[in-house]
C-alpha cells in the first residue's frame, strides 16, 4: 500500500510501486482531469503539483509520492485567478492540454507572481498545445497575475 | 438567411419520432455542468435539434463533433439567434446516431471539410425560428390574444399591449401540443443580435476545471483496458505469437489477436503496456518491409517524368513554355505528416448479446456505428454510440475504415466485457493515416515583362479517397480531387496552364490532415508564384495582385493582409516579410509572416497577419482562434514535421522527434475579417495552407535562400543559405 494525499484527501493504493502517478490518479482514484499525451515527459498534459511544485505525473512512479501531497486540476479552486483568467480569455480549443497548462501556470505564479513574457515562455514551453492557444495562455497568465494583486487567492 | 422557408411537416414528425422513440435515451451530456441532468418531464422538443424543458432549460442537440473548432458554440448561437435566447444559457448535448443528424449534404453523420456552420446554418436557424413561433402561439393561446401582439425576447414571450410575460419553460407544455408551423420567417442581418458577436465559448468552463469528458476519460463498470501490439510495418501480419510471458504479467487478462494486431487486455493501462512489452510476436512483414523515404522520392521522381492524368488544362502550356522569354523550373517535395492530436486515439466498447455501447471521440459516427453492427452481428439500432469531446481531431478521427472503433468492439466482443483501447503516443506516430507525401514538378514561362505565359504543375501523391465511400464523388478519371485541390484551380491568370497527376502506389495508410490537399498545394503554388515574381524583378504582393483580376475575393484578402501588415514598410534589421494567399473550403485567407533566422539556421516567426474572407460568419472570436490554431498547426509542419521511413519502419515516435511548436515559437497572430454578405465559408482548416509558403517566402526575402522542401529545418536553411 502506498499512501499520499490528493487534493487534500488521503489516498491509499495497492499498485506496483513503479506505476506512473498519472495512471494511479486517473484509473485508481478516478480523477480524469489530468491528461495523458505522450507518456515520456515531452508534452506536459499530465502536469500536477507535488508539494506545490509542477511535475510530470506520467514519468513519476507512484512510490516517489508516498507520504506527499498531490494537487490536480480538480484541486484548484474554481475562483482561482488562473481558472478565472482562462475563462475570461476563452483560452481552450480542444481542451485536452489545458489542465496541464493551468497546473503549470498556477505553479509559476506561486513562485513568480509577476512573470514577464520570457519567464512565462520558460515555464510554459514544456506544455504542448496542438491547437495553438499559446498566446491566449500567455495573456491569461498576465491577467491572473493582475488579479492576484487585486485580492485574488493564489 | 432571411425570408420564409417552407418546412416539411413530415421531417418534423420524423425527427420528433426519433426523440420520442427512445433513441435519445442515455445520450451523453458532454458539458460537465449538464452531467447527470435528466430532461424534465414536460419537454417541448419541436425538432431533433432543440429541447425546452418546463424548468426553462434549453438544450441544443449538436450533430457535429467538438474538437476545438467551436461547433458547440457556433451552432447553438445560430439556434439562439432565432429562438431569442441568450446563448450562454444553452446546454449542449451530443447527437446520437440517427438519420436526422446526418451531414446536410453527405448522407451520414460526419464532421469534416470545414462544413459545420456552412451546412447547418439554414436548418438550425429554422429549428430555432419554428420553436419561437410555436412558443409565441402557445402564449397567445394562453392569454387568448393575437400572436401578432406578442413578441419573444430573452427566453420569454411578452404580450406587448399589457406587458404580461411567460417564460419558455412555462410555455413548453402548451407549445408541445401545437403543430409545427408550415413556414418560418428568419431574421434579416439587421435584426440579428447573436450572429456576428464574439460570444464566449460554451465549453470553456468544463475545459478549464477538468470535467469536460473526453473519450479517454470514460470509465464504465467492469471495464478493462487494452493496448494493441501493432505491426512494425504497414500491412504486416502476426505469424507467430508467444503470449505466455505476457500472460504472466500481473493484471493482464487476455491476449487476443484482432485485425489491428494483437490485443493485450488488462486491469489497467500500465499492466497492459507491460503485457505488450512481454509479448513476443514474429511478423510476416509483407510488401512494405523495404519501404524507404529516399527510395520513394526516387520512384516519385521517375513517375513524374511521364505525363499524368490531366486535372486542368487551358491554352497550350508546352508550346508557351518553349517560346517564353524566360523559363523557370522547380521541384517541391513535402513529407508524410501525422496529425498527432494531443488526446491519443481511444475507444470504449461494451458488447453484450443484446446490444453494444460505444463511447468515442469520432468525426464519423455513422460509419463507426455501422462497423460495430457488422462485427457484432447486431442490428444498427442496437448500437449506441456516444460522441465524447475530441482532444483534437484534425481529420485523424474521421477514418472511413473505423479502425479505432473496430478494435475496441472486437476486443470487447472477444472478452465479453467492456474494453477501453488506448493508443500510446508511439502508437499514434507509428500508426499511419498520414497526410500523404508529394512530389511536385513545376515549370513556368515568363514573357518579356516578366508575367507568366505558361504554368505547369505535375503532382505525384498517394490517393486518400481510393477505397473509401467517397470514391464515387471525389475520384474521377484517375484523379483524386484531394490530391490536386488548390493546384488545378489556381486563381492566377496564366493563359497556358496544365496540372496533371500521378497516383502514387498505395501502401502507407493516408488520410485527410487538416486542410487536406491544400496543405501541400498552397505551399507549392504560393512559393512558386513568389519565385516568378522575384525572377521577374517584381514585388511579390503586386505581382500576385496583377494576376487576380478575375478573383476579387482572393485579391481582397491579399490587399487587406498587405495593408494591415504594413507591406513595403521597413522592418527591423534581420527580419523578412513573406506573403501568401489561398482559397480553401469556401474561404479566402491571406497571411503575411515576419521572420528572422539565427546563425544555426533556426527560423523564428514573430508575427503573422491574417486576412480572412469567409463570407457571412457566426462568431469572430472563433474565427480569430481558428486562425491562431491554423497558423500553429501549419507552422509545426512548416518548421518541424516529417514522417519518414527506413526498412519499412516509421523513424519517428514521439514529440522529441516529431516536434510540434512550443509556446516560445508561437508568433503573434492578428486576424482581420472582411465583412460582406457572401455565402458562408469554412474556418477550421483554411488558416493552415498559407502559413508555410508565407514563412518560406519571408525566408527568401530575408536571405535569398529558396527552400522547396518541407520542413524548413535548420540544416536545410543553413545549406540553402550557404548556396544562396
Amino acid at each position: 500500500m502506498i499512501s499520499f494525499t490528493v487534493n487534500g484527501k488521503r489516498q491509499q493504493v495497492n499498485v506496483p510501486p513503479d506505476t506512473p502517478l498519472l495512471w494511479v490518479i486517473r484509473e485508481q482514484i478516478g480523477l480524469t482531469g489530468t491528461k495523458f499525451g505522450c507518456g515520456k515527459s515531452l508534452c506536459g498534459a499530465c502536469t500536477v503539483h507535488l508539494d506545490g511544485r509542477a511535475i510530470r505525473s506520467c514519468v513519476t512512479p507512484v512510490s516517489a509520492v508516498a507520504g506527499k501531497s498531490i494537487t490536480t486540476i480538480e484541486g484548484i479552486p474554481e475562483d482561482h485567478p488562473v481558472k478565472q483568467a482562462w475563462i475570461a480569455e476563452d483560452v481552450p480549443q480542444c481542451g485536452w492540454c489545458q489542465p496541464g497548462q493551468i497546473m503549470a501556470a498556477t505553479a509559476l505564479l506561486a513562485e513568480n507572481p509577476k512573470p514577464d513574457d520570457a519567464a512565462i515562455d520558460d515555464a510554459m514551453s514544456g506544455i504542448l498545445c496542438r491547437c495553438g492557444t499559446y498566446r491566449r495562455i500567455r495573456k491569461a497568465i498576465h491577467r491572473a497575475a493582475g488579479m492576484k494583486g487585486k485580492g485574488g487567492t493564489p | 438567411m432571411s425570408g420564409s422557408t417552407a418546412i416539411s411537416r413530415r421531417a418534423f414528425l420524423k425527427t420528433g419520432a426519433v426523440l420520442g422513440g427512445g433513441l435519445i435515451i442515455g445520450v451523453h451530456l458532454p458539458l460537465g455542468a449538464a452531467l447527470g441532468v435528466q430532461p424534465p418531464e414536460e419537454t417541448f422538443a419541436p425538432n431533433a435539434f432543440l429541447r425546452i424543458g418546463s424548468d426553462n432549460s434549453i438544450t441544443v442537440i449538436v450533430n457535429k463533433s467538438e474538437m476545438g473548432q467551436g461547433v458547440y458554440t457556433a451552432l447553438p448561437m445560430i439556434v439562439a439567434e432565432e429562438l431569442e435566447v441568450d446563448p450562454a444559457v444553452i446546454r449542449v448535448e451530443a447527437a446520437p446516431v440517427a438519420p436526422a443528424y446526418n451531414h446536410a449534404l453527405w448522407g451520414m453523420q460526419v464532421t469534416g471539410g470545414s462544413t459545420s456552420v456552412r451546412t447547418e446554418w439554414e436548418r438550425l436557424a429554422q429549428a430555432g425560428a419554428a420553436a419561437r413561433q410555436m412558443l409565441t402561439a402557445a402564449a397567445a393561446g394562453t392569454w387568448q390574444v393575437k400572436p401578432a401582439e406578442c413578441r419573444a425576447e430573452n427566453g420569454q414571450v411578452i404580450h406587448l399591449p399589457t406587458g404580461r410575460r411567460l417564460s419558455y419553460g412555462r410555455l413548453a407544455d402548451a407549445a408541445s401540443r401545437l403543430q409545427p408551423p408550415k413556414s418560418v420567417t428568419l431574421k434579416g442581418p439587421k435584426e440579428q443580435k447573436v450572429i456576428g458577436r464574439g460570444v464566449k465559448r460554451l465549453d470553456t468552463p468544463a475545459k478549464v476545471n477538468g470535467t469536460a469528458p473526453f473519450g479517454l476519460d470514460v470509465a464504465v463498470p467492469g471495464m478493462l483496458t487494452a493496448v494493441v501490439a501493432r505491426p512494425p510495418v504497414f500491412g504486416a501480419r502476426a505469424k507467430r505469437i508467444r503470449e505466455d510471458l505476457a500472460e504472466k504479467v500481473p493484471g493482464v487478462k487476455r491476449i487476443l489477436p484482432i485485425d489491428a494486431g494483437v490485443g493485450v487486455v488488462a486491469e489497467s493501462l500500465p499492466a497492459a503496456l507491460k503485457g505488450r512489452e512481454a509479448l513476443e510476436i514474429e511478423w510476416d512483414e509483407g510488401p512494405l518491409a523495404g519501404l524507404d523515404s529516399a527510395r520513394q522520392r526516387e520512384t516519385y521522381a521517375e513517375m513524374a517524368k511521364k505525363p499524368g492524368a490531366v486535372a486542368a488544362s487551358r491554352g497550350n502550356a508546352d508550346a508557351a513554355l518553349e517560346k517564353a522569354a524566360k523559363r523557370i523550373d522547380a521541384v517541391y517535395t513535402l513529407p508524410y505528416l501525422a496529425h498527432a492530436p494531443m488526446e491519443p486515439l481511444n475507444c470504449v466498447a461494451s458488447v453484450r448479446p443484446d446490444g453494444c455501447d460505444i463511447w468515442v471521440g469520432t468525426q464519423m459516427q455513422t460509419g463507426d456505428r455501422d462497423a460495430a453492427a457488422k462485427i457484432t452481428g447486431l442490428p444498427k439500432e442496437k448500437i449506441s454510440l456516444r460522441t465524447m469531446f475530441l482532444g483534437g481531431g484534425f481529420g485523424r478521427r474521421a477514418v472511413p475504415d473505423s479502425h479505432f472503433v473496430r478494435e475496441a468492439v472486437q476486443l470487447s466482443k472477444g472478452i465479453g466485457k467492456p474494453v477501453k483501447v488506448v493508443w500510446t503516443r508511439e502508437d499514434d506516430i507509428h500508426g499511419g493515416w498520414y497526410r500523404p507525401s508529394s512530389y511536385n514538378v513545376l515549370a513556368a514561362g515568363l514573357d518579356r515583362a516578366g508575367m507568366p505565359l505558361a504554368w505547369t504543375h505535375r503532382i505525384v501523391c498517394q490517393s486518400i479517397i481510393t477505397g473509401t465511400p467517397f470514391e464515387g464523388g471525389m475520384l474521377k478519371n484517375g484523379i483524386d480531387e484531394t490530391s490536386v485541390e488548390g493546384a488545378a484551380d489556381s486563381p492566377y491568370e496564366v493563359p497556358n496552364f496544365r496540372c496533371d497527376y500521378h497516383m502514387a502506389p498505395a501502401g502507407v495508410p493516408v488520410l485527410w490532415w487538416r486542410s487536406v490537399g491544400h496543405s501541400f498545394t498552397a505551399f507549392v503554388k504560393e512559393s512558386f508564384i513568389d519565385e516568378l515574381a522575384h525572377a521577374a524583378g517584381h514585388d511579390p504582393y503586386r505581382y500576385r495582385r496583377a494576376l487576380l483580376a478575375k478573383h476579387p475575393r482572393v485579391a481582397g484578402v491579399l490587399d487587406l493582409a498587405a495593408e494591415k501588415a504594413g507591406w513595403g514598410k521597413p522592418l527591423p534589421a534581420g527580419r523578412g516579410r513573406g506573403i501568401a494567399v489561398h482559397e480553401s473550403f469556401g474561404s479566402f485567407i491571406a497571411q503575411v509572416a515576419e521572420v528572422s533566422v539565427n546563425g544555426e539556421g533556426e527560423i523564428r516567426v514573430h508575427r503573422v497577419v491574417c486576412a480572412v474572407d469567409c463570407g457571412r460568419f457566426v462568431n469572430p472570436e472563433i474565427i480569430a482562434s481558428q486562425m491562431e490554431s491554423g497558423v500553429a498547426f501549419g507552422l509545426s509542419a512548416a518548421l518541424h514535421g516529417a514522417i519518414t521511413f527506413a526498412n519499412g519502419r516509421v523513424q519517428q515516435s514521439n514529440f522529441y522527434d516529431y516536434p510540434i511548436i512550443r509556446m516560445r515559437e508561437m508568433p503573434e497572430v492578428e486576424t482581420h475579417i472582411a465583412r460582406n454578405g457572401e455565402k458562408p465559408g469554412g474556418i477550421g482548416e483554411p488558416g493552415v495552407p498559407p502559413i508555410a509558403p508565407a514563412v518560406a517566402n519571408a525566408l527568401f526575402a530575408l536571405t535569398g535562400a529558396r527552400l522547396r522542401t518541407l520542413p524548413l529545418t535548420p540544416e536545410r536553411v543553413r545549406e540553402a543559405m550557404g548556396k544562396g
